[in-house]
């Protein structure tokens, strides 16, 4: 456990100075910046809509949550994934890496657990700014109705479900970035594997919760489904493209340990 | 309590169906500085993976401080600093920021990061990119995160590597500085015996992956045998004769003839048959055979 620790910790302080870590940061406050941007300079268009308080937020968080889910996260997901790993092997750390007197098995959670943080921290800020911006608009125009509603449970699982549904994504290209030191391979394969996830996911191929790059649009999608509900946070969490996710991530995260103990040696 | 910071016990190791290690038994005794040498390709940088655990060796065959390193490597890790290859730095941290990592992993504090880099002289740079550090800086850098834990057995291959002389030299002496002031055992490997000799208190020689020699500096030398060169006029002739008078292994160049050496009486008797027989001899001395040669033919010769 101390192990693992430690090298969470090193994990954030040799990232730190790295776009992975700082895009974890900044894609939630631009975005959720500039929607909320629009939503201020454009009040008077969405005001003359008059939507009720729980359809101005919809809007509002399905903005960024259209963005965000279907082509962001997963190509922020490929990104990240190969920076994490990338630090090692332009540096040809791996190796220095596994001579510490540390569990090999901790250093590499570590590193997989950091990349997952990141996702998680990106995330809780899309979420957390949101409301935030909501509010903000709220004491901007007051004429919105934003105080009359409060998204936060809506907002939490909407996040989580779609943090769940990354994990499959991250651990792909986790793996593929294990494997191949350069850019162009993990994200040629991560592009293509969104563009069908993207496809699949729209068209609702049956078939389509087994491909993990369409779990994010898999996930948007039955979230709009539930828009039209009287309680919109009246969705699963559960459902079949999550455990298919979590599966995926499990087996994944094992298969790289082997990867990565017989690459650090060359 | 074993004597030796690294023993090996007939250590083998195939990659698939090549053998890069055979039946390697090393024997580092504690407060050495033992110069591991070998041409390129010779088994060197495995040796020292298998060392770090790195490469997984055979059950009982690698013991560091007289524990079996598969079975204690955290324990054996603990008591190693090493620079395998390259100088594993991160580039985009500078080389205060490369300690602190390291220290962080080692559970130390941060503190040591400022002691490490006035020990490798690079305290004025600590704020720079590591990146931008020129090579011998990153090679003092690479050595500083090798030392940070304080190990008690410091593993360097190929310090040296791609360093001006002034960089050989402030290694040379840093690993002198280390063995006698801290009493650290180093294992240095590297492919030329002329830049460990002055430092090497022990001598281990590898190719094809097989020890060809261990012992003392002293006891290489003694492996090469003194000769006895002459300066005559008419060499080929001279030796010719020589040969005929019933001395062994004469060969000659174009001004010397060169054959064992055996005392100083029999190499006057030598000269005076040489000049009695016509020959004028310049000069007379016994050679020994430096080491650089010694090694090349060890290596060759096997």
């Amino acid at each position: 456990m101390r192990s693992l620790f430690i090298s969470l910790v090193s994990e954030f302080y040799k990232s730190k100075k790295t776009l992975a870590f700082w895009a974890a940061i900044l894609l939630p406050v631009i975005i959720c910046g500039l929607i909320s941007f629009g939503f201020y300079s454009g009040s008077e268009k969405v005001l003359a809509l008059h939507y009720p308080p729980l359809l101005l937020w919809l809007r509002y968080i399905g903005a960024a949550l259209g963005v965000m889910g279907v082509l962001i996260l997963p190509f922020y997901v490929i990104f990240m994934a190969f920076s994490v790993n990338n630090i090692e092997h332009k540096n040809d750390t791996w190796k220095t890496l596994f001579a510490q007197p540390l569990n090999k098995f901790s250093i590499y959670t570590a590193k997989y657990l950091y990349a997952v943080v990141l996702i998680f921290i990106c995330l809780l800020l899309f979420g957390g700014l949101t409301l935030a911006f909501g509010h903000l608009l709220q004491i901007l125009i007051p004429k919105y109705s934003f105080n009359q509603y409060d998204p936060s449970f809506l907002l939490s699982k909407f996040y989580f479900k779609l943090f769940l549904s990354s994990l499959g994504i991250l651990s792909i290209q986790f793996t593929l970035s294990l494997v191949w030191g350069d850019f162009l391979k993990p994200m040629g394969v991560g592009f293509i594997g969104t563009i069908m996830g993207i496809i699949t996911g729209n068209v609702g191929w049956k078939y389509a919760y087994l491909i993990p790059y369409s779990h994010p649009s898999l996930v948007l999608n039955s979230s709009t489904a539930a828009k039209k509900l009287s309680n919109p946070a009246d969705f699963e969490i559960f459902t079949q493209e999550i455990y298919t996710s979590l599966i995926y991530a499990g087996v994944l995260f094992v298969l790289g340990y082997f990867i990565v103990t017989r690459k650090s040696i060359k | 309590m074993s004597d030796y910071a690294i023993e090996t016990v007939g250590l083998n190791f195939n990659f698939g169906n090549q053998t890069i290690v055979r039946d390697l038994s090393l024997q580092v005794p504690k407060g050495s500085i033992y110069g591991f040498l070998g041409p390129n390709g010779a088994g060197k940088t495995t040796t020292i993976k298998l060392l770090l655990n790195l490469l997984r060796s055979p059950a009982d065959q690698v013991f560091i401080f007289g524990k079996e390193i598969n079975l204690n490597r955290i324990a054996c890790l603990k008591k190693m600093g090493a620079l395998v290859e390259q100088p594993a730095i991160y580039g985009h941290l500078t080389g205060k920021e490369n300690l602190i990592n390291r220290c962080m992993l080692l559970g130390i504090p941060r503190i040591k990061a400022n002691e490490m880099l006035e020990l490798v002289g690079l305290t004025e740079a600590a704020n720079k990119k590591s990146a931008k550090y020129s090579l011998g800086m990153k090679q003092r850098l690479g050595i500083a995160l090798a030392l940070v834990s304080d190990p008690e057995l410091l593993l360097l291959d190929e310090p040296t590597n791609g360093l001006d002389p002034n960089g050989i030299i402030e290694i040379r002496n840093l690993m002198i500085e280390l063995s006698t002031k801290h009493h650290k055992t180093i294992l240095v490997s590297s492919h030329l015996l002329a830049e460990i000799e002055r430092t090497a208190t022990h001598v281990g020689i590898i190719n094809k992956g097989r020890l060809l020699f261990q012992g003392t500096i002293s006891e290489l030398h003694l492996l090469s045998k003194p000769m006895l060169e002459i300066e005559v006029n008419q060499s080929n002739q001279a030796a010719e004769f020589l040969s005929k008078a019933g001395f062994e292994n004469v060969s000659h160049t174009d001004k010397t003839i060169t054959l064992p050496f055996i005392s100083s009486k029999h190499s006057g008797e030598i000269n005076t048959l040489l000049i009695e027989n016509g020959f004028t001899v310049s000069s007379l001395y016994q050679q020994r055979k430096d080491l650089e040669n010694l090694f090349l033919d060890i290596t060759q010769q096997n």
